[in-house]
Formats: structure tokens, C-alpha cells, sequence
């Protein structure tokens, strides 16, 4: 059994969690102009790395609030957990945001304002 | 279909002789000791026509159907541990073709027809036996649902009945169907070509017999990288150095994104652990499968006497090979109320393994981007019952490079073409 630290409740059992999956998927504003093998990276690619993982978890009986968390897949220890909309500070976590391939996705390049022509999606 | 070896014969087609009876005798007097040895343990070539990653139940199919009926003999498979120590020898061997949707008929039941006669095929007593799969129902909706669901699966010419409470109970009698419980027994359904099969003998018998054919099977050898020219597969990099090959095909299950990145081949797969539990033998007291979709439980009883309970899927990634305890507790619980016996049961052991969980709940049987390189994965937590019938259309991908009736519906593609085989709903999870 996982002791997971809520950044609002504190430590609690990982029962009163859910695991919402890999973090930092953008969804593409250029929804249009992308291909749908494009929209499946965002859809259904998932990363699925054995080691630093970094993932949404839910405080489901508790705050119920999201967060991120960036977690070993191999020892299940939690390295840094870090508030929704931000990235991980830690140096496991910048490494594992940094490697995934989905930085270079062209759904992730499509997910930034910029790459909207002619302002709506 | 495999073409079927010659059933009266006494060696194998390599020239391995046969089990039998006789030869139980002839090895009885020379007190056990020269039984020959299943299958050889070579140091790799430098290079073979084709290179299956993985020795489970899948790659070794896919391995003995390559030779057996493709005639590809010059071929290896390369397992990072021992044969059979992935998910095929931590499943707990529930076998059944009633799915939904006609893709998953057709191919669950293709492998259903090739396990009938599959311990003679491989002359190996693959311990098959066609107990039945009862899959019960605890509410008015999953019932309705059920018979729905029946229909489907009867037009695809797949058995499936339909049970009341008094005709479980008349099945199994150790079952509750007191309607005050927690998850009531409604009603349920049967498919009685269904059952269990013993895990680690379909390895071995599947190793033995391509091992008969000349296929080398490589042992504690793990896959590091997957070398590429362009576009091309050139040969996997092994902790036994690089080995040559125009054709890989990747059967490694919980570890497929792992294989997948050294190749950049994305998946959409996520790696789960499944657990599984048996209790201390008993004598003989439940003969059929008993699987339920809402509470994540199935229930069997091996020949051991044990009781084999499997629970449903953790809910986060893990490549740890053992799973969180709240998990099985859950399944527990219902078990427990269901079966009361069970209540006095002592369970000696618990175990996970690392599942491929896909978004439909159905396989990837799969060419890639990189030419020569195939994957089959996905089968997430109930692969075991597919492995004749994975093998037997993945050694057609390979031999083919095209896929066949059966494992076109299964290509990477459909995540982008959006033709999925959504068995989460239809088929219900579990196994
Ligand atoms: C607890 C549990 C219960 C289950 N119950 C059922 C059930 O009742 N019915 C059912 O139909 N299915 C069930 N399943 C699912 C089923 O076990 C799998 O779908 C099926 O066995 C997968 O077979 P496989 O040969 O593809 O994989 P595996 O048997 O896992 O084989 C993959 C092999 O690849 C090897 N490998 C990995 N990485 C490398 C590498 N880099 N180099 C070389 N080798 C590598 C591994 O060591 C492993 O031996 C269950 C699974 C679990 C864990
Ligand atoms: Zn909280």
C-alpha cells in the first residue's frame, strides 16, 4: 500500500486516491490543420516509461483536488509531487519531462496558441 | 489452421521421439534418469531469417507456427529470463472465445478450435480441460446486458447459455445465491467449450516442439536495442551481443513500450500489474470457471486442489511485477460472501504479474514504421486463452508481411482510423 503525500490533506492511504495517467498532455488547439495520426498521439500514444514516470493523481476520497507527481514505475516511490499546471523541479522529474518523446510530438507543437493561424482553432 | 503433425507417428516431425505411454515405461526402468532433454540451449548465430523477442506462451506459438507451417526453421527466440516466467506462468489459464464483437469471435475462437487439439499436435499434455466459463451477473442491468450479449456472441456461432440462479446453484453448489448479499448472484451465463489449460506446459510443449523444428530458443538473454538502417530492422543488440535479422516480431507484453522506444515505435499501451492468489489444496469441490465482471473476480480449482483466484488491475503503472494489497482485498470480500468455504481457506501464495493494458481492451497484432519490425501486444489481462491463435496469425504477419483475415482488424492503425474493438464495454474486462 502506496502512503501518498496530498499537498493539501498530507500523507494518506493510496485508497483514497485515483491515477489519472500520464501528465503534460497538451491537446491540440489546431485540431483541424493536424492529422489524425497527429490527434492519435494526443489521443491514445500514451509514455509508459519503466522508471521516472511523471503522472495526474486524484485525492478522490479526500480534497479531491488534482495534482502531479512524478513516480518510479519500478520501486512505485514518489520523487516530487507538484502542483497541476506546473512542471516538475526536481532533477528526476525535469529529466523525465525533458526526455519523453513526446516533447517532439507534432500534437504537442499543435497544443501551442502560436500555432493557431489565424487566431480560432 | 496448423497443418497437423502426423498424430500416429512416434517421433516428431524433427526427429524428437515422441511422449507415450511406452516411452513412460522404457524411462520408468532406467529409473528417470535419460529422459531427453525438451529442447537444447544454444549460443546464438550471428544472424537467422526472423528473431522473436519474448519466450512466453505467445512468442514461442509464434516461433513454432513460423516453422511448423511456414517452413521458416532458421529463426531463435530470445527470452531476457526463463520460459514462461512472464505473465504466461502467473495467469491463472482461464480459456474462452464468447466475446462481443465479431473481430474478437473471430479470433478468440480461432485460437478455442486450435487449443482442442493442441496437447496432440505438440505431443504435450497441455492438461486442457473444457470445464465450462459461468460469468455471473449481480444486477437487473448487467443482466439485460448479459443476454444481449449472448445473442451477439450465438450469431458468431459461439456457445453461450443462459443460467438462472437455480441452475448456478445446480452447477455449483458451493455458490450464495441468497439475493441479500452484497453482489447478489442473478444469473449468469455459460460457455461450455470454455475452461483452463496448465500454464508453463504450453511454453514448454509449444519450446519443445519448435525446438523440434531447428528453432533455437535463447534463454536468459535480454533484448537492449533494436538496431535500425532507415527504415529498416537490422537485428536486435542482446546482453549476448548483436544478432542479424531482417524480421523481429516483439512478443514481450508488459514490456512492449520498453522494446517499442528503442525503436520509436509509440504505443498506446499501459503497463499494469494483474494478481492473482491460490489457496492450500482442498479435494475436489468446484469443476467449472467462475468468472464475475463487477466485483474483478475469477474463481477456478486446479487439479492440485487449489483454489486460483484472480483479481482485477491495479490502477497505476508498474513494472514491478507485484501489486498493491487493497486490490485483492476488494475481490476477497465478494469472493468470500459468494463462496462462503472460502472464509476458511488459507491462501499460501500471491503473486502479480505486469500486464499490457490497451484503450479497447483488444490486441495490437501489428506491422510498424520500421519494415521488418512487428509487435504483438495489448492483450493486457487475458492474453493466455489467445495464444495458439496469437501465434498462429503473428507467424503469418511475419512469414507474410501482411496480416491475414483474422489479425487485419488488429493493426496499429485503428487508433488512427478510430475502428476500434471496444471490448471494455462489450465484452465486460476481466478474462
Ligand atoms: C495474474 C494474471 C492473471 C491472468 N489471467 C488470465 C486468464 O485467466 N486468462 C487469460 O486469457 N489471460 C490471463 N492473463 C493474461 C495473460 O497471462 C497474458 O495476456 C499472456 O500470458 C501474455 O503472453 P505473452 O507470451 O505475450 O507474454 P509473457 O508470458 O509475459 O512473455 C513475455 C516475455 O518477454 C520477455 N521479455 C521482456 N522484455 C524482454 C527483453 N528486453 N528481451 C528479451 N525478453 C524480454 C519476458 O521475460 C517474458 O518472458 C493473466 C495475467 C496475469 C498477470
Ligand atoms: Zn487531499
Amino acid at each position: 500500500m502506496l502512503l501518498i503525500d496530498c499537498p493539501h490533506c498530507g500523507p494518506r492511504d493510496e485508497t483514497e486516491f485515483s491515477c489519472g495517467g500520464e501528465a503534460h498532455i497538451a491537446r491540440p488547439l489546431a485540431e483541424n490543420s493536424i492529422t489524425d495520426a497527429e490527434f492519435a498521439e494526443y489521443l491514445f500514444w500514451r509514455d509508459n516509461p519503466k522508471g521516472v514516470f511523471l503522472e495526474r493523481w486524484c485525492h478522490d476520497a479526500g480534497c479531491r483536488k488534482w495534482f502531479n507527481a512524478a513516480r518510479d514505475t519500478v520501486s512505485h516511490a514518489f520523487l516530487e509531487i507538484y502542483p497541476m499546471g506546473s512542471l516538475p523541479k526536481s532533477d528526476a522529474g525535469k529529466a523525465a519531462y525533458a526526455g519523453s518523446w513526446r516533447r517532439k510530438t507534432a500534437s504537442e507543437a499543435a497544443a501551442k496558441p502560436s500555432s493557431v493561424k489565424g487566431g480560432k482553432a | 489452421m496448423a497443418e497437423s503433425p502426423d498424430r500416429g507417428a512416434r517421433r516428431l516431425p524433427g526427429g524428437k521421439p515422441k511422449y507415450s505411454i511406452f516411452s513412460l515405461l522404457r524411462n520408468a526402468r532406467s529409473y528417470h534418469q535419460d529422459w531427453q532433454r525438451a529442447w537444447r540451449s544454444p549460443e546464438p548465430k550471428k544472424s537467422y531469417d526472423a528473431i522473436i523477442i519474448g519466450g512466453g506462451g505467445h512468442g514461442l506459438a509464434t516461433a513454432y507456427y513460423l516453422a511448423a507451417v511456414h517452413r521458416m526453421t532458421n529463426i531463435a527466440v530470445v527470452e531476457k529470463g526463463w520460459l514462461g516466467g512472464g505473465n504466461t506462468g502467473r495467469n491463472t489459464t482461464i480459456i474462452r472465445s464468447n466475446y462481443m464483437w465479431d473481430e474478437s469471435a473471430a479470433i478468440y475462437d480461432h485460437a478455442l478450435k486450435l487449443w482442442e487439439g493442441l496437447t496432440q499436435d505438440l505431443n504435450f499434455n497441455l492438461m486442457f480441460s473444457q470445464r465450462g466459463v459461468l460469468t455471473i451477473a449481480h444486477s437487473w442491468h448487467e443482466l439485460r446486458e448479459m443476454s444481449r450479449r449472448v445473442h451477439a456472441i450465438r450469431l458468431n456461432g459461439i456457445d453461450s447459455d443462459v443460467l438462472n440462479p437455480d441452475q448456478i446453484k445446480k452447477l455449483v453448489p458451493m455458490i450464495n445465491i441468497d439475493p441479500s448479499i452484497r453482489y447478489p448472484v442473478m444469473g449468469g451465463f455459460l460457455q461450455r467449450r470454455g475452461g483452463t489449460a496448465r500454464h508453463d506446459a504450453v511454453a514448454w510443449g509449444y519450446a519443445r516442439a519448435a525446438d523440434d523444428l531447428g528453432v533455437d530458443i535463447i534463454q536468459n538473454c535480454e533484448v537492449t536495442g533494436l538496431r535500425r538502417k532507415g527504415n529498416r530492422i537490422e537485428g536486435v543488440e542482446t546482453t549476448k551481443g548483436f544478432i542479424k535479422s531482417p524480421k523481429v516480431g516483439c512478443v514481450v507484453a508488459g514490456h512492449c513500450s520498453v522494446l517499442g522506444a528503442m525503436a520509436d515505435v509509440r504505443l498506446p499501451i499501459a503497463s499494469r500489474p494483474l494478481q492473482a492468489l491460490v489457496s492450500e489444496p482442498i479435494k475436489p469441490e468446484l469443476d467449472t470457471v467462475i468468472m464475475s465482471n463487477a466485483v474483478h473476480m475469477y474463481i477456478s480449482q486446479s487439479d492440485k486442489g487449489e483454489m486460483v483466484l484472480g483479481a482485477g488491475v491495479d490502477k497505476y503503472n508498474s513494472y514491478a511485477q507485484r501489486g498493491s494489497f487493497p486490490v485483492p482485498e476488494h475481490m476477497i470480500a465478494a469472493a468470500v460472501e459468494i463462496f462462503p468455504i472460502l472464509s476458511r481457506l488459507r491462501m499460501l501464495r500471491h503473486w502479480g504479474g505486469i500486464v499490457d493494458t490497451c484503450p479497447d481492451a483488444s490486441p495490437i497484432i501489428s506491422k510498424t514504421d520500421v519494415k521488418g519490425l512487428y509487435f504483438n501486444c495489448g492483450w493486457g489481462t487475458g492474453g493466455f486463452k489467445a495464444t495458439p491463435g496469437s501465434g498462429h496469425v503473428f507467424a503469418d504477419l511475419i512469414a507474410n508481411d501482411q496480416p491475414n483475415k483474422i489479425a487485419a482488424p488488429y493493426a496499429l492503425d485503428r487508433f488512427q482510423t478510430g475502428l476500434l474493438i471496444d471490448e471494455h464495454g462489450a465484452a465486460g474486462v476481466a478474462h
